[in-house]
């Protein structure tokens, strides 16, 4: 593999999330490396979702720290995780419906813009230069996740597969560092999955975007990431590479019940 | 290089294999687009000098890997530019391209890799590269392998496997250090010297290796050329399989003779919206294409509102009254024609601009019969749509349809340099330059394929109509006689009966028989429609099928049909006497039909002797009851008693002597 698992790039410290008398994260502690895949499990309620919301800033945990590369810091922002690199897709898919997909791409991108909304209006000289700039882009991505076909169909008539590859496609036109990726495979049909796992792993593996992923399908988890972290009821109950979180009692319990 | 344009133009006997082609394009206008491909969104042009040079490059980068004189390589992939010039790459170095279809599943394509004894294989992407691998022990003769697309192909260490565009930078240094190299190798071709193996599809046995030389296929290209006037500035979207003879002749012979643009779409899936962007003067689709088409454009109306569908409605009709008469230059009223402009403006030009065929000078169809309501949709609004008779062993050209001179139900007359006559039984026979030199390794099946006088046998029953039109009518073997001696081929009639809507299946007997007579199975869908629409009530197929209204409406059908055969001497005797409309459908599950719905006509008359019986035996009714089988393995009889009718029959019309 050319592919390098370099040193950690985001490290969270602690982290205690509550949502009035209910805890949702206590005191949990991981960290993500550089061009590696990372799978967040746990059954349902367990704090995953919870888990992404604090690293990319809508949610701001009570106690903890975040390091991202370097800068520490007590909670993120939206804006600022976004500037700075992190991208991500949601459970339910969050794109303009009515909007085609090369729109929603060059949406992905507007933080990159850098001309100001009046020079934009007018389209002309820089605007038109920065647009084709980022249109070039947006084809690369089009091409990466072979969504041709569908470049001017608006998103709310696509079959939930492929808005899902869109979505993802719509992160991806953020050239994000980090990648997140909240059940890309929920809902998705064998072969569908076979697809995003392939996309996710090219992504990974070409463009050397470190991944964090939710995800339930443990066949999918097992075979693609790196690294798994394990949380139940917002406690994180393992950690580590596939083969040892397999064999962690506690998972074992968490996900197939005690023998009593 | 400095000779006049007009001399060297006018030379055309020198130019007599595909890469004195290019090169002769090269060099007189050399500016002119050769070559378009969608790349990330936008359309690269190649013009024919670039082109030219790619194509050099190529093949001295094969020079180096070691492909010599008579090596053969094959090609899979979509229709790619860079696959196409590795045709003509392999053929400057007197190599022979052998394309595959790109789906074929690995274990179909060892066939001809080990039969053809391929040295070097071009694919496509990942995908073709992970199948050839996977074969690769069971084709020793196979040394390099080269990829197009390096995408997800970056771990792959293979020594022999090799990307593209290595090989064309190796090939540019090698044309830098011997710049006479490629003129000597192309100096060395001769038209007879086999330009490509094409494999046939081997749904009779296995597949066998075409091998076609250079004068058939210029030759073919020029005749087609000629027919329709193809010009330089014409575009042609290539998107059907390059293994295919047809593509091979229309975007590779064709394109390199006439110089016309060859456009290569994004990707399977964006056919159509690159159809649209491009405008193609020439196309081919085979006739399903068309057909989805125009029930798309019929969804799509009935959505529209009201005023826009009335408009449609009140043109579409002016369109089928006049529309392919005007087209052909046949004479049409003042009226119509004026309507007809004004529906051009409002309705038939916005109409061809949706179906992306605003330009097209002509469009062909082939490979299956089309319905006449579709050939004449596609005429009467402006769309010059033609139909061709051809196989691979001929370069896909026997038959063309000349302009002004169409009919639905024939494949037009035999094209320019082409013989064509009919054997005693039926049988097609063509000879000309267009033949293949022979069958590769096969001499056994060239000498039955190829008789004495020279004429190939093409395995396909036809005649020509008074007009000096050829009609295809059936396979060669299924064609049988009637007692009285006259051709009785069943397909043809039971195509006949399918182009009605109300008629879903036709099983017609007649062989050795006195006249012939016909199973009948009704559409439930469009039958029922048309009964809900009179209120008659029904309570499933068995009681639809013996309504005297049901009867009396397929009675009609059959006697258009046989209206139809009466023009024609041929097939005059072979008008349908009398039929019956069976009570069940046929099916796969009770082995009625193959699982590709085509008639297993021996099991059919065996199952149901009886009801043949009393078809000849000249009875009003008979009883039958049926075993079926249910989806669930359940099985049921179905009985009826049922009617049998004569239908009328017409007097033949005799062919002008």
């Amino acid at each position: 593999m050319a592919r390098q698992i370099g040193d950690v790039i985001l490290d969270l410290k602690n982290i205690s999330l509550r949502f009035g008398g209910v805890k949702a994260l206590s005191d949990i502690s991981f960290d993500v490396r550089e061009h590696e895949i990372r799978a967040i499990i746990g059954p349902n309620g367990a704090g995953k979702s919870s888990m992404l919301n604090v690293i990319n800033g809508v949610y701001r945990p009570q106690e903890g720290e975040i390091v991202f590369r370097g800068e520490h810091r007590h909670d993120m922002n939206t804006h600022t995780a976004a500037a700075s690199g992190i991208a991500r897709t949601f459970q339910n898919i969050a794109l303009f419906k009515g909007m085609t997909v090369l729109d929603n791409l060059m949406a992905g991108r507007n933080l990159k813009m850098k001309c100001n909304f009046i020079q934009h209006a007018l389209w002309w000289g820089k605007a038109a230069r920065e647009e084709l700039a980022h249109r070039a882009k947006v084809e690369e991505v089009i091409d990466f996740l072979e969504i041709e076909h569908i470049r001017k169909t608006p998103v709310g008539r696509l079959p939930y597969g492929l808005q899902k590859r869109v979505e993802l496609a719509r992160a991806l036109a953020a050239e994000p560092q980090i990648l997140l990726l909240d059940e890309p495979m929920a809902g998705m049909n064998v072969e569908e999955k076979q697809d995003m796992c392939r996309f996710i792993l090219d992504v990974n593996d070409q463009m050397g975007t470190t991944i964090v992923l939710i995800e339930h399908d443990m066949g999918v988890v097992m075979d693609i990431s790196d690294r798994v972290v394990v949380l139940d009821y917002g406690r994180k109950i393992g950690d580590g590479d596939p083969e040892q979180v397999k064999n962690n009692p506690e998972v074992i319990a968490a996900y197939l019940g005690t023998q009593h | 290089m400095a000779a006049a344009p007009e001399a060297s133009m006018s030379d055309a006997s020198s130019l007599d294999t595909f890469p004195r082609l290019l090169m002769q394009h090269a060099r007189m206008r050399g500016h002119c687009p050769a070559m378009r491909e969608k790349d990330l969104g936008i359309w690269q042009t190649w013009n024919w000098s670039q082109v030219a040079d790619e194509v050099a490059a190529m093949a001295c980068g094969l020079a180096e890997l070691g492909f010599k004189r008579g090596d053969r390589l094959a090609i899979v992939g979509d229709n790619r530019p860079r696959l196409y010039w590795a045709m003509c790459a392999a053929q400057i170095l007197g190599g022979i391209p052998v394309p595959l279809y790109q789906d074929a599943v690995a274990q179909e394509m060892v066939f001809v890799l080990q039969d053809a004894e391929i040295k070097i294989a071009i694919v496509e992407d990942q995908e073709q590269v992970d199948k050839l691998l996977e074969v690769r022990g069971q084709c020793p003769a196979l040394q390099h392998m080269l990829y197009d697309d390096p995408r997800g192909l970056r771990h792959y260490t293979q020594t022999f496997l090799h990307g593209l565009d290595e090989v064309l930078a190796m090939g540019r240094i090698h044309n830098k250090n011997q710049p006479d190299f490629i003129a000597e190798e192309i100096a060395k071709g001769r038209t007879d010297d086999v330009s490509i193996m094409l494999y046939t599809s081997g749904t009779t046995g296995k597949p066998k290796g075409v091998c076609q030389s250079h004068r058939a296929f210029i030759t073919a290209a020029r005749g087609g050329i000629e027919v329709d006037r193809l010009a330089s500035d014409g575009d042609i979207l290539s998107y059907l399989p390059m293994a295919w003879v047809g593509d091979h002749l229309f975007s590779y012979a064709q394109a390199l003779v006439a110089g016309f643009t060859v456009n290569c779409p994004e990707s399977g899936e964006t056919v159509m919206i690159d159809m649209r962007e491009i405008g193609p003067s020439y196309y081919f689709a085979p006739p399903r294409v068309f057909e989805n088409l125009l029930t798309q454009v019929m969804i799509r109306m009935e959505d529209a509102g009201r005023i826009k569908r009335a408009m449609f409605h009140y043109f579409m009709a002016v369109a089928k009254r006049c529309g392919a008469e005007i087209l052909d230059g046949k004479p049409v009223g003042i009226k119509d024609r004026l309507l007809y402009a004004l529906g051009n403006v409002l309705v038939l030009g916005p109409l061809r601009n949706v179906l992306g065929m605003s330009r097209i000078r002509v469009a062909y169809t082939a490979g299956a019969a089309i319905g006449p309501d579709l050939f004449r949709f596609y005429r009467s609004i402006g769309i010059n749509l033609k139909q061709f008779y051809g196989q691979t062993e001929t370069c896909a050209y026997v038959c063309l349809q000349p302009d002004g001179g169409i009919k639905f139900d024939s494949v037009g007359k035999p094209a320019p340099q082409v013989e064509v006559k009919i054997a005693d039984n039926g049988e097609i026979l063509v000879k000309g330059p267009m033949l293949l030199n022979e069958y590769y390794k096969r001499p056994d099946a060239t000498a039955e394929s190829i008789d004495a006088e020279g004429f190939f046998h093409t395995g396909d029953a036809g005649f020509f109509d008074a007009e000096g039109h050829l009609k295809i009518i059936d396979r060669a073997k299924d064609v049988g006689k009637l007692a009285g001696g006259a051709m009785f081929a069943p397909n043809y009639i039971e195509n006949k009966l399918k182009f009605f809507p109300h008629i879903k299946e036709a099983v017609c007997f007649g062989h050795d028989r006195n006249m012939v007579c016909a199973f009948i199975n009704i559409d439930m869908g469009a039958v029922g429609n048309w009964a809900e629409r009179r209120g008659l009530a029904y309570s499933g197929y068995t009681d639809l099928a013996a309504k005297p209204e049901v009867y009396g409406l397929i009675q009609e059908c059959i006697e258009q049909v046989n209206a139809e055969l009466a023009n024609d001497a041929m097939v005059a005797d072979t008008q349908v006497h009398r039929f019956l409309i069976l009570h069940k459908e046929l099916d796969p599950d009770d082995d009625e039909l193959t699982r590709t719905r085509k008639v297993r006509r021996s099991f059919v008359a065996e199952k149901y002797a009886v009801l043949v019986d009393a078809l000849y035996t000249g009875k009003a009714s008979q009883f039958i009851e049926t075993l079926v089988r249910f989806e669930d393995g359940r099985t049921g009889k179905v009985g009826a008693d049922l009617q049998i009718r004569d239908a009328k029959t017409f007097a033949a019309i005799e062919r002008a002597a």
